[in-house]
């Protein structure tokens, strides 16, 4: 459907036998139009001098086309994207359970200090002496997350967790390459996230799978028969992808070890076990940290992210640069010039400053505010919120693993039971309609349409029995084969899109329609 | 704990329907040895929210601020005004607090967003398509490289010497896991960039060459004989951009023939930050659309036929393609990218031209009241808002001696290039829109004073 110059649609749909309105609009449910089709190339919102470009030194480089950017005044602006949020979902709306993303309330203290401008106002190449503060600032955060590990060493520098587990590969690779030691080959299961062996195939290395076994952990037999000189690491998410702790963790390390390999764990799991469990005492090597999932820095539609990672002592010297060293009273900024005599073996540079200071000041603001002892509350309350919903539907729900005890901060679900060819799919649409965004799909890919769900410690009972109330509803209608549910979601702001269309026919920007007078 | 909701009577009861005596009793599979009996020690317990901004505040007074002060630092960052709107709506919770736009019937804010982004973005830097944004420059830098390898199945990359060091180390880097070759080599101090050198280089083995517009120390150059040797030889052109305000007044490297334009985009919409968060900028030609790494939205229709937008050709991407993916990315500078749209929607067209007209007349007038200092030498005569000079001895300790004076006035060569004697000299000055006559008085006062 395309709109007119009004913003109105040129084929008004009525809904649930409504009448039709004139614009489109349904009372707060507003469409809204491109910027393309709304803004003019004279807009503006914002009051600049035109002084144009005399006595330019511009080495005779100026435009000489448009560029085809529209503007809009602030009012329409502010209404623009005021309007787009809407047809948005959000944490601030509802439960968002959506298993291994951790979408747990993001507190507006970590927003306001992250805003001040001893923080967000200042330059990334200033004299270490005028951003002593950022440079505290990171070491504590620093500091707070070895000792939550156990760890030796910590990498603040990533931008993300696939940017971390990128980190911690490199400084795998670096530390074998150091004791003339060629591996070529990366372990991982088979329930892992995708990141995990794109990443390991990106730093070089050859990916192998491992099975998992019938009770949703890593298969440690399968995994030390593939054990041997040619192995250079294996990626283990723990808790796993199934919602699950790998029980023998620690011996699996060992078996590694002994094998002449490391050990690097995806840690996009950490909330089931923060301040509970310390990864370093499972002989871990590295190890990412979401501080988007644990530390609660929002999601913001995608990003931006941050992975720092913590090393075992035996991978500290191959740690990334740049990094910061407490000297005496002083913070020292730790980069390629003052590398060489202390830090050699470092395997270099990811990015091109110090990584996500927006992200450490909210991640530090939420980790001073739960403290040692709040931080142990978020993973019990975490994790018994999740063996509330994991208890509170396998009667009607199939878990594949709820057998085998209790699950950590996630809980897995299948549709096997469904009926009349509905699917995870469909229950997941189903949800949207009752109100609620709907959990992980299809993940991990172990187990035949999968539902992970993750409901987090900021979710409190009665959020928590409204949404087990709507998916026992949407449950039982999809194990009846009630149909109707295929052409959910009916309420939201679009029904289901069409993904193959978009495919095949790929539409990635907007297109400025022939003019009218172009065409006389 | 002002975040947790839940009440001990809670707790009691879904133990009861759980059917566990205790909380332990949840973190059975957890061996005996690793489980923590009680808090870890030396952590302090919880703050109140005063508590907390307290702290921050104190750390936060340990650092110069820059609007605070006379300040001339670019490099890869630029100190810009951004609209008080462009953060008020960032802060939306249906923004701020929503997750990447899986589920797209009740995503189409963000997806629409992004498609808008996406259509700025492709215009800005006169190419067809771009994604949906990367975590900042220097990481966007590196996988062009690596696209530029898929598309030619070649593994040379030749790098300008004005690209900025910091993504060549980032280049080095991945190029020594991944096995590409880099030809590299030092910035001189002159007036122009390095085309000889590249043209020299350029052979049957080049994947690309990589060109940053304007350069590390603000020059810039036609980019069209470039691109048109490089295609000659098989090779694409790369052309990275740190400064997008750039982009208002001068050709974009599209229009000259680029095949593949990054850059960092926090120049609009984004703060300082001390480095990030960021946005990454990658747009390419539609030919080459599927290998290009990041997400990307799309526009399709939903079962009714209304217009919608979806996140698509994911099958480039690693939850599908695993380890065959185009990249490991999985996240994208999802909220920096909204800051930039709604910024760059702000702006338009009109007002992207005038911020780029003030901020190239301020570096103008700058430029030539700083050379007026006795002993300094402009280096290069073309720049946008960003240039070089020579100072009479080492730049990097007078960089310090003026910040402790309290002007922030620029970035000296010594910082990007240590213990390269050649450069040593080199202050690179970066004057925008923030900026005013007074503050490029207070630094050429704090250059006199400090090279007297």
């Amino acid at each position: 459907m395309s709109m007119n110059r009004e913003g109105r649609p040129t084929r008004p749909e009525a809904a649930d036998g409504a009448p039709a309105t004139w614009t489109g609009n349904r009372a707060l449910m507003l469409e809204e139009p491109l910027i393309f089709e709304l803004g003019e190339e004279d807009g503006c919102g914002v009051d600049i001098e035109d002084i144009g470009s005399s006595g330019s030194r511009l080495s005779g480089l100026e435009r000489n086309r448009p560029i085809g950017l529209p503007g809009l005044s602030e009012p329409q602006a502010v209404r623009h994207y005021t309007r787009l949020s809407r047809q948005n979902y959000a944490i601030d709306l509802g439960l968002f359970p959506l298993g291994s993303c951790t979408m747990k309330h993001n507190p507006r203290l970590c927003e306001k200090v992250a805003r001040m401008p001893g923080f967000a106002d200042i330059h990334p190449l200033q004299p270490v002496d005028t951003v002593q503060g950022a440079l505290e600032l990171i070491a504590r955060l620093g500091g707070w997350l070895v000792k939550l590990t156990g760890m030796h060493s910590v990498a603040m520098s990533p931008k993300a967790g696939a940017h971390g587990e990128l980190c911690g590969l490199l400084a795998i690779r670096a530390a074998l390459e150091a004791r003339g030691d060629a591996r070529e080959v990366i372990l991982v299961p088979e329930s892992a996230h995708g990141t995990n062996p794109a990443t390991a195939a990106f730093v070089g290395y050859r990916v192998e799978s491992i099975p998992a076994t019938d009770r949703g952990r890593v298969d440690f037999d399968a995994l030390k028969a593939r054990l041997g000189p040619d192995v250079a690491a294996v990626m283990i998410t723990n808790p796993n992808t199934c919602g699950l702790f790998e029980p023998e963790m620690a011996e699996i390390s060992r078996a590694v070890h002994d094998a002449g390999g490391l050990v690097y764990c995806d840690g996009a799991n950490f909330n089931a076990i923060v301040g509970r469990v310390r990864p370093g005492d499972l002989g871990i090597d590295a190890m990412h940290i979401n501080l988007h999932k644990t530390f609660s820095t929002p999601h913001g539609g995608g990003g931006p992210g941050s992975g720092p990672v913590v090393f075992s002592e035996a991978l500290t010297p191959f740690a990334p640069l740049p990094f910061v060293e407490k000297q005496g009273d002083h913070f020292a900024l730790v980069e390629e010039e003052t590398a060489g005599e202390h830090h050699g073996s470092s395997f270099g540079r990811m990015v091109a400053f110090h990584g996500q200071m927006g992200m450490f000041t909210r991640a530090l603001a939420y980790i001073m505010s739960h403290g040692a002892d709040g931080l142990r509350q978020v993973s019990e309350d975490a994790v018994l919120n999740a063996n509330y919903i994991l208890r509170r539907l396998d009667d009607l729900l199939d878990a594949p693993f709820g057998d085998s005890g209790p699950c950590m901060h996630e809980a897995l679900f299948s549709d096997k039971g469904f009926a009349g060819g509905l699917t995870t799919l469909d229950l997941a649409k189903g949800l949207i309609d009752e109100g609620f965004h709907p959990m992980t799909m299809y993940f991990p890919l172990v187990v035949h349409g999968a539902m992970l769900i993750e409901p987090t410690e900021t979710e409190s009972k009665a959020a928590l029995d409204q949404f087990i109330g709507a998916v026992r509803s949407v449950a039982e209608r999809a194990k009846a084969g009630d149909q109707s549910l295929k052409a959910a979601p009916v309420h939201a702001p679009r029904r289901r899109l069409d993904e193959t269309l978009a495919a095949r026919k790929p539409v990635l920007v907007w297109k400025d329609p022939p003019r009218a007078e172009a065409a006389e | 704990m002002r975040y947790l909701p839940l009440a001990d009577s809670d707790r009691q009861e879904m133990l009861r329907v759980v059917g566990a005596g205790s909380i332990d009793e949840l973190f059975v599979d957890v061996p005996e040895a690793a489980r923590l009996q009680d808090k870890i020690e030396g952590l302090p317990d919880h703050l109140s929210e005063m508590g907390v901004e307290r702290e921050l505040a104190r750390l936060s007074r340990r650092n110069l601020v820059a609007g605070d002060v006379p300040f001339f630092l670019g490099c890869g960052a630029y100190k810009h005004h951004i609209p008080a709107s462009v953060d008020h709506l960032i802060q939306r919770g249906e923004f701020l607090t929503s997750y990447t736009p899986y589920q797209p019937e009740i995503a189409q804010g963000t997806l629409q967003a992004l498609f808008e982004f996406q259509t700025q973005v492709a215009r800005l830097y006169g190419c067809d398509v771009a994604n949906a944004s990367m975590y900042d420059g220097s990481t966007a830098c590196w996988e062009a490289i690596g696209m530029a390898r898929r598309i030619t199945r070649r593994g040379k990359a030749i790098l300008s010497s004005g690209l900025h060091p910091h993504y060549v180390s980032v280049a080095k880097t991945m190029a020594r896991f991944t096995g590409d070759v880099l030809d590299t080599a030092l910035p001189v101090l002159n007036a122009w960039t390095d085309t000889e050198r590249l043209l020299n280089a350029l052979d049957g083995e080049t994947s690309c060459v990589v060109v940053q517009y304007p350069d590390i120390f603000g020059r810039i150059g036609d980019l069209s004989e470039l691109a048109e040797r490089a295609h000659g030889k098989g090779a694409l052109l790369i052309a990275v951009v740190t400064e997008p305000v750039a982009l208002g007044l001068i050709r974009s490297p599209g229009e000259m023939g680029a095949d593949i334009v990054v850059g960092e985009g926090q120049s609009i919409g984004v703060g300082l930050n001390f480095g990030g968060p960021y946005v990454g900028l990658f747009a390419t030609r539609d030919k080459y659309v599927r290998q290009m790494p990041g997400r990307l939205a799309g526009e399709t229709v939903d079962a009714e036929g209304k217009r919608g937008f979806v996140l698509t050709l994911s099958t480039r991407e690693q939850h599908i393609r695993r380890e065959k993916a185009t990249s490991n990315i999985c996240t994208n500078s999802g909220l920096c990218a909204l800051a930039f749209s709604i910024h760059m929607t702000l702006l338009g067209e009109t007002g992207l031209r005038r911020l780029a007209g003030v901020n190239h007349a301020r570096a103008s007038a700058a430029a030539e009241r700083l050379a007026a200092v006795p002993g300094i030498e402009l280096v290069n005569p073309a720049f946008f808002n960003e240039f070089t000079l020579r100072l009479p001895r080492e730049a990097r300790p007078v960089v310090r001696s003026m910040a402790e004076k309290g002007v922030l006035g620029g970035v000296s060569l010594g910082r990007l290039y240590p213990g390269v004697e050649a450069l040593e000299r080199g202050l690179v000055v970066a004057v925008t829109e923030t900026s005013t006559a007074e503050d490029v008085e207070a630094l050429a006062a704090a250059l006199e004073e400090a090279l007297a």
